[in-house]
């Protein structure tokens, strides 16, 4: 007996034990969604982190002239100007392996030319107007299941040096683009000539080896400035040249037969010197370093003329003297070291600082980031090279890349843009999270346009008017509509409705005004019929006498849209819209989207508004009428003042779904992020957005993050408007039960 | 009461009140009408119609002759057609335009053309028409002209129809039995090799160094080969028997083709078809829309996958979410202190009802698919790796992401159950002597279980109809196997699924052929809707039961 009741209170500690810890944990669970998408996000936000990990003195011989590094960041490379290029571990320093190049006997160097960013390939001129290109590479091999990597030195357009200056004269200063069709070089000779030499494939398309190098050159004329920085684009359409005076004159070089002047521009502010200017990778954008530490971003924006004028974009202050810079391989991100030893990287598109680090080395004079750009290689000046590993993963995130107006490479001006993903490797990724909040807002507005007129009135009737009988019917019907799968919905607004709208525009748009004149229309003529037919018909049974008559003027409008689109809009009145009125037309609309998301919205609003009526206490609404009031103005001056917190709540609530649904707007629209209220074309949305978005995306990577930072987005923004609307409703509940 | 004046009426407010009057027919309209329209166009579907053979005025010079079966009419103002390029009579101010079936999509590249009515010369419904669905390129229309076996003729003419009905019944047994070696046999053997496979891996994993179990493997791999061998004779025979038969056909304009009956699902003669025939007909059409997997793409067949697949999605989210649902709304209810926390929980549990579904399917692919199912198999399955196992979407993530978003609706259903039992029972069955446990779990729980039932209908019509987080944790457009089958463990919970909701998004609107594929997806449409409503009434129903119930009780 004893044990028995022992175990029945056992049993008792047990199942409240049990309970208590599945509550917990379901609530738990509950607040999971929210911190995990924090934990998602917030690395995003983190600044970059930059380590050093070993200082070692420049292995070989020779002055470095440019420094390299591979993908894995184990080796690292020098070219000399004794025309080495010296291997050797980025983490010791010790030599790995060294190769002289074979510079043509009896020449001397005169320049060296380390190509761009996503390049390898290096080149030494000579004096006697040849250049020699050299390019590091590295096989991988995996002996013993261990990484080898072995460094060896490759000749792209082969063994031999090839002469840029027909007249032989020693090369100051140069520039070359390798390119599939043609390789161009850009040449200052020592007669002081600039010229540009340009190698073009001829022979045999399909064997590689057929082809053969042809050499033109032609002079071109001089900018008259100091010729101290040569830059061309990665087309061979456009060149730059610039003075320590920050004078800069672009040429057009597309043609070689033609080639001319286009612009001058001055790119340093007052009388600043220009002291470095570099490509931004993808070769759009120049970076200018001015005497005082500043940098900024110039890209060509086309005028009206269609002319590409140099402009400046932005800006970022260094706050130091800069005497080395490096940019990113595939982000348009760059680092640069000041004299004091500061290490700075920066974000161009994000607009931001990323990293700000004092790396204590004493006058620094050459950085250059890792393939990667998760390693960067110094080199200071007493020949000691700084090895630093960089943790930068998120640079393209920042406040103002997300939500604010970004200057884009290539764009007019400063816009809201998504565009996450592109085939091209040094693609700016544009990550503006407005034009789908935007296009969330837009859908839910349009939706509520449609929704809440309908399913507020309709909740009133059918909550103070309808006969009761009719309401047990009519209410369960409306409700049953919420449980309907949006995916029907969408696809009905997609396959159906999108093209019966397009067909039938006119009649659509004559619905508004047509619907309610019939309905007052049949109300008035009721009053006009004699009683005994009035009678026959109790109060509150409106609605089913106007079921027909609806169905009636649908069909009757969408009959005459014909008859109206061929006598107001010659007939077609989608290019009337697009060719008249000058408003484009999609066939997946907002129109198409408001009235499905409205559909889908009407029952929520309806059930909510419609409970918030009915609860109104009968005693007030007695002795409103008592006191003479007619019931419509009982319901507009006392009942709906006294639910209107309910109605509010209702349509917050409607509100909340509209912005979270998916499969309409994904089947409804034509999803492209665009930053237009027009009725008429379609809108992308953040969930929308997402759906399309997340499964293509690598795990970890900042699209995956800013992807679930619109999921972070959504999800604050209807609890948000929900929370409020259920504080309201309790507010409202409260207040009933004092009545 | 006399009759008032205009003035009277719009002063007393009256057409404000027929206005919100209408508010409400037209949301009626709109309810029913849809439902209408999704039954009429769905049902619609298997109905075989009659075909039609036209001559039609192509140009001013040409006359073709068309085949196929009028799918649906328009009318359209002349300015439109005239826009497009069309031609139109003088003087008309609409154009009638029927869309034409014509199938044979491998000889005109198009199953549907948009013809003009005026432009008809005449049309009649031959008695020999024949439809032939196809396993590819759509349906046949035309006319049988002679049965082959072995390419040479063994029927023509009138005689060649019950032929080819006779030789078409045992091609498809063929078929079917090709069709049983493929996914029962050969696919168990290809199961079992699998397994064989990782089961090495995962001696190399462990380093077993012993040979003997390396050998048994490879002596248990060695018998599944030679089954497999044995397997494939069978098939080449079969194989080669199935490719034995062909017909000769006619299609419009006179072009005869030679189609393998192998490549033949059903043939039918609308045009003779008589009503009793024809619902025969639709039946069977129906029972293989419901029974059988799709083709071509998803635009032909069946939907079975895609309705076991939901079937089981719901069923596994039934039994995670129910618990959870209860035990938590039994621990708000009846253990946790009321209070302020309470409340303010009880607000978060409702305002997760509100959050959109899609930022459930990102959770879901996040935190269980890449976070628990990454360590699950590395925990577990590391033998498959770099291939995942529970490291991507599939059955079991997406139940459990559902069972999280339906989470607050058997919470809230619950609760309300428990509230309104009265407070004397539950002092009663306490000064009784019975502790809380008991209390709970022999009188409250039985007498709120409708409550339960009410929630967990709600939640299951919520989940069935939910697509959106799907899309990113499990569910595909094709799914290779079932997560349910005869090789142990039987129930893959690893696996990708087809679900109905997706099926209507991807067929709707991913298909190469949505013209044709649209009848597929009103019809998919109409059955998910039944279900759901069908769900939402009982649920209904259920709550107005339950109420009446305790009306008694108070």
């Amino acid at each position: 007996m004893l044990t028995s009741q022992k175990f029945r209170l056992f049993k008792d500690q047990s199942f409240r034990a049990i309970v208590t810890m599945g509550g917990n944990f379901v609530i738990v669970a509950i607040l999971l969604i929210f911190l995990y998408l924090m934990y998602v996000v917030a690395p995003m936000f983190e600044s970059a982190e930059a380590e050093s990990v070993a200082t070692y003195s420049v292995a070989g011989s020779g002055k470095t002239l440019a420094l390299a590094m591979e993908e894995q960041n184990e080796i690292a490379m020098r070219f000399t100007d004794t025309a080495e290029a010296v291997f050797f571990s980025t983490t010791t320093g010790e030599l790995v392996n060294s190769f002289p190049l074979a510079l043509p006997p009896k020449a001397s160097i005169s320049s060296f030319h380390m190509a761009g960013t996503n390049s390898s390939v290096a080149a030494y001129a000579t004096d006697h107007g040849q250049v020699l290109l050299a390019s590091h590479q590295y096989k991988v091999t995996y002996p013993n299941d261990k990484r080898l990597i072995t460094p060896f030195i490759d000749y792209p357009l082969g063994q031999a040096a090839l002469q840029i200056d027909p007249k032989q004269q020693a090369i100051v200063q140069f520039t070359f683009k390798l390119g599939e069709e043609g390789h161009s070089f850009i040449a200052r000779t020592a007669d002081g000539r600039l010229i540009l030499t340009r190698f073009s494939l001829e022979g045999s398309a399909l064997d590689e080896d057929e082809a053969e190098l042809v050499a033109s050159t032609v002079d071109l004329p001089l900018p008259g400035i100091n010729i101290d920085f040569i830059l061309m684009d990665e087309d061979q359409r456009v060149l730059y040249l610039a003075s320590h005076d920050g004078e800069m004159v672009q040429y057009d070089i597309s043609d070689q037969d033609a080639v001319s002047i286009q612009q001058r521009t001055h790119i340093v502010k007052g009388d600043r010197k220009l002291k470095k200017l570099t490509w931004l990778t993808g070769t759009i954008s120049l970076l200018v370093v001015d005497s005082e530490g500043v940098i900024s971003q110039w890209f060509p924006v086309r005028d009206e003329g269609n002319h590409p004028i140099p402009t400046f974009i932005r800006e970022f202050d260094s706050r130091g003297d800069v005497t080395a810079i490096a940019v990113e391989n595939a982000r348009k991100g760059f680092a640069v070291v000041t004299q004091q030893g500061q290490l700075e990287i920066f974000h161009t598109t994000a607009n931001q600082q990323v990293l700000e680090i004092d790396a204590d080395i004493t006058k620094p004079e050459r950085l250059v980031f890792s393939p990667r750009s998760n390693a960067l290689l110094l080199e200071s000046e007493n020949g000691q090279l700084h090895f630093w590993t960089v943790t930068n993963e998120y640079p393209e995130v920042s406040w103002s890349s997300l939500w604010g107006k970004v200057w884009y490479e290539s764009y007019q001006e400063p816009e809201y843009i998504w565009q996450s993903s592109s085939s091209s490797n040094d693609f700016e990724p544009k990550m503006s999270l407005v034009p789908i909040s935007f296009g969330t807002i837009k859908a839910a507005f349009y939706a509520m346009l449609f929704a809440v007129p309908l399913a507020v009135l309709g909740a009133m009737f059918t909550a103070y008017f309808m006969a009761p009988k009719m309401r047990r019917i009519v209410k369960p019907s409306i409700e049953t509509m919420e449980a309907l799968p949006t995916v029907i919905l969408g696809f009905l607004a997609g396959l159906w409705l999108a093209p019966l709208i397009e067909e039938n525009l006119p009649g659509i748009f004559s619905l508004l005004f047509i619907m309610p004149i019939a309905v007052l229309f049949a109300g008035w003529s009721w009053t006009r019929l004699p009683s005994s037919v009035r009678h026959r018909v109790p109060d509150g049974w409106e609605a089913m006498l106007l079921l027909p008559l609806v169905v009636f003027v649908l069909y009757a409008s969408l009959g005459l849209s014909p008859v109206l689109e061929a006598q107001f809009f010659g007939g077609d009145m989608r290019s009337w819209l697009t060719n008249e009125a000058g408003i484009s037309f999609d066939q997946r609309n907002s129109m198409v989207v408001g009235i499905a998301m409205g559909f889908a919205v009407i029952p929520t609003i309806f059930s909510i508004a419609e409970d918030a009526i009915y609860s109104v206490p009968r005693s007030l609404t007695h002795s409103s009428l008592a006191l003479g009031a007619t019931p419509w103005q009982t319901m507009w001056r006392v009942v709906l003042l006294t639910a209107s917190p309910g109605i509010f709540s209702a349509i917050m609530i409607g509100f909340g779904r509209a912005v979270g649904e998916t499969m309409i707007v994904l089947m409804a629209t034509g999803n492209t992020p665009i930053m237009d209220f027009n009725i008429f074309e379609g809108m992308r949305t953040l969930s929308a957005n997402i759906a399309v978005e997340v499964p293509e995306s690598e795990v970890g990577s900042t699209h995956y993050r800013v992807l679930f930072l619109a999921a972070l987005v959504l999800f604050s923004f209807t609890f948000f408007f929900n929370t409020i609307a259920e504080l309201v409703r309790q507010r409202l509940r409260r207040k009933y039960s004092s009545l | 009461m006399s009759k008032i004046t205009t003035a009277q009426w719009f002063k007393g407010g009256s057409p404000w009140i027929w206005l919100s009057a209408a508010a409400v027919s037209v949301s009626l309209i709109m309810v029913f009408g849809l439902l209408l329209l999704i039954a009429l166009r769905g049902l619609g579907f298997f109905w075989p119609a009659d075909v039609l053979e036209v001559k039609y005025q192509q140009s001013p010079t040409e006359i073709i002759t068309l085949i196929g079966e009028v799918q649906s009419t328009e009318t359209v103002s002349a300015a439109r057609v005239h826009d497009a390029g069309g031609v139109v009579p003088e003087g008309a101010e609409t154009v009638t335009r029927l869309l034409l079936k014509v199938g044979n999509r491998d000889i005109s590249g198009l199953d549907f053309r948009w013809i003009n009515q005026h432009d008809i010369i005449e049309e009649s419904r031959p008695q020999d028409m024949i439809v032939l669905e196809r396993r590819e390129w759509g349906n046949f229309y035309g006319y049988l002209k002679s049965v082959k076996v072995d390419g040479k003729i063994v029927a023509n003419g009138d005689e060649a129809w019950p032929v080819f009905l006779e030789r078409l019944d045992k091609t498809i047994e063929l078929f079917d039995q090709i069709k049983s070696i493929h996914t029962g046999e050969i696919g168990s053997i290809n199961y079992d090799i699998e397994e064989l496979r990782l089961a090495k891996r995962r001696l190399e994993l462990d380093g077993v160094t012993d040979t003997v179990p390396y050998s048994e493997v490879e002596e248990q791999r060695a018998k599944l080969n030679k089954e497999y061998q044995l397997l494939q004779k069978d098939l080449d025979v079969l194989y080669r028997n199935i490719e034995k038969d062909s017909v000769m056909l006619v299609a419009a304009g006179g072009r005869e083709i030679e189609l393998r009956l192998s490549k033949v699902v059903r043939g039918f003669k609308p045009n003779a078809m008589g009503i009793p025939t024809k619902s025969l007909h639709y039946l069977e059409k129906l029972w293989e829309f419901v029974s059988d997997e799709p083709r071509e793409a998803n635009t032909e067949g069946g939907i079975f996958p895609a309705i076991f697949g939901t079937v089981m999605l719901v069923i596994i989210m039934s039994i995670l979410v129910t618990p959870l649902g209860v035990i938590a709304a039994v621990y708000l209810r009846e253990y946790a202190k009321q209070g302020p926390t309470t409340r303010l929980i009880r607000i978060a549990v409702n305002n997760l009802a509100g959050v959109p579904s899609i930022v459930y399917g990102v959770f879901g692919l996040g935190f269980f698919v890449y976070f628990l199912g990454g360590n699950i198999d590395q925990l577990f399955y590391a033998e498959a790796l770099p291939a995942p196992t529970y490291g991507t979407p599939g059955i079991l993530w997406s139940a459990l992401t559902l069972a999280l978003l339906t989470l607050p609706v058997v919470i809230v259903a619950t609760e309300e159950g428990l509230a309104r039992i009265p407070r004397s029972i539950r002092e009663g069955s306490m000064a009784l002597g019975a502790t809380k446990a008991e209390t709970l779990w022999r009188i409250v729980l039985p007498m709120a279980s409708p409550a339960l039932m009410t929630g967990m209908i709600l939640a299951v019509a919520r989940a069935a109809g939910e697509v959106a987080p799907l899309m990113l944790v499990g569910v595909v457009k094709l799914a290779p196997s079932l997560p349910l089958d005869l090789n142990s463990p039987f129930i893959h919970l690893d696996r990708k699924f087809m679900h109905l909701g997706f099926h209507i998004y991807d067929v709707g609107f991913q298909s190469p052929n949505v013209e044709a594929a649209r009848p597929l997806v009103y019809a998919t449409a109409l059955l998910l809707v039944v279900v759901i409503v069908a769900l939402n009434l009982t649920a209904i129903w259920v709550r107005n039961h339950l109420r009446e119930k305790y009306k008694a009780l108070e």
